[in-house]
């Protein structure tokens, strides 16, 4: 997927890969921060939030999903995250709502 | 000397199996199948998330103080070490398609050091766990306050249920690591061997592959385990 390395390409990825893995270093000092402040119910949504971000960061820029041109990959990567929210959204849908009764 | 099969043969990378046309599309295959792999983990480790999500949803004071107790700091540290490994590992791939022999080396050497520091700070907090009786179990002792609510205690049950999530994802999680120590040590092997080249370093994007899908997964574990409720 990475395969054209000419010198000027892998520079600029080179900026890109320091990049990135400072805004993972400061999502994590972010998340351990935040967790101490209180915001009720929306610290578990910040937390998933930046959590997301940086799995983000982490697929699309190290595992190269960007720039990637293979029709089938996109393929495996949308079924896979739509085969797990599948598995927690229908679960949560039924855990979650038991107590209404 | 000059017939046609000759010249072939002195274009052909031996890295190329017979049965693609082209390396890129060698190159394509293997790394579909990897993703492949990796879709499956994802609903392997995904069972174990939903899971604790039920749990966490039934049980969430139980949860937030048996959270409290492990070490959100040494977590966090890890969390760190695993970026770095992250960046290291797209570093050996960047000097080999840059055909920087020696960074790749050291890439890959810093890549399992890292990988080594994460296990030992985990079998640290392991260590502390067992040494407070909080592994699930016959000697399982486990009887804080609820955070937020002074007077009012946990149902160790319940708490043992946060710590059977918690050594069985971390636990799944160390294996992983061990595994990927395993595949970086055959890497680096061959890395020594002079085996990849900026035209074949196909291994080092698979392996590097697995190793960020890993570092994915503590990227959730880390605040779901540790950070649930820090604040009180």
């Amino acid at each position: 997927m990475t395969g054209h390395s000419t010198a000027e390409h892998s520079k600029s990825g080179l900026t890109t890969y320091f990049a990135v893995w400072a805004a993972l270093l400061a999502g994590t000092i972010i998340t351990y921060e935040v967790a101490k402040i209180d915001l009720g119910v929306f610290n578990a949504a910040v937390a998933l939030t930046i959590a997301t971000t940086k799995a983000l960061l982490v697929a699309l820029f190290f595992m190269h999903l960007k720039g990637a041109s293979e029709k089938l990959l996109k393929v495996v990567v949308v079924s896979t995250i739509f085969f797990l929210f599948l598995l927690l959204g229908l679960s949560m849908a039924d855990y979650g709502t038991r107590h209404w009764s | 000397m000059h017939d046609s099969s000759t010249a072939v043969q002195s274009n052909h990378n031996p890295a190329l199996l017979h049965h693609f046309a082209t390396e890129e599309q060698q190159r394509d295959a293997s790394s579909f199948g990897m993703w492949i792999f990796l879709a499956t983990e994802v609903m392997f480790f995904g069972g174990l998330f939903c899971a604790y999500l039920i749990y966490r949803g039934w049980y969430y004071n139980d949860f937030a103080a048996a959270s409290r107790s492990i070490d959100a700091f040494l977590g966090g540290t890890n969390t760190a070490v695993l970026i770095c490994s992250s960046l290291t590992v797209v570093l050996a791939i960047w000097a080999a398609q840059t055909a920087r022999r020696g960074l790749m080396l050291a890439m890959l050497v810093l890549t399992m050091l890292f990988g080594a520091a994460f296990l030992g700070i985990k079998g640290v907090e392991y260590h502390d766990k067992f040494k407070e009786h909080h592994v699930p179990g016959a000697s399982f002792d486990f009887h804080d306050e609820i955070p937020g609510h002074p007077g009012e205690y946990v149902n160790p049950q319940h708490a043992q249920i946060f710590f059977a999530l918690y050594f069985v994802m971390t636990g799944l999680h160390a294996l992983h690591m061990i595994v990927g120590l395993g595949i970086f040590t055959w890497l680096l092997w061959a890395a020594w061997k002079g085996r990849f080249t900026p035209e074949y370093h196909t291994p080092l994007e698979i392996g590097g592959l697995y190793w960020h899908f890993v570092d994915i997964v503590w990227i959730y574990l880390f605040p779901l385990l540790y950070l649930i409720d820090r604040h009180k």
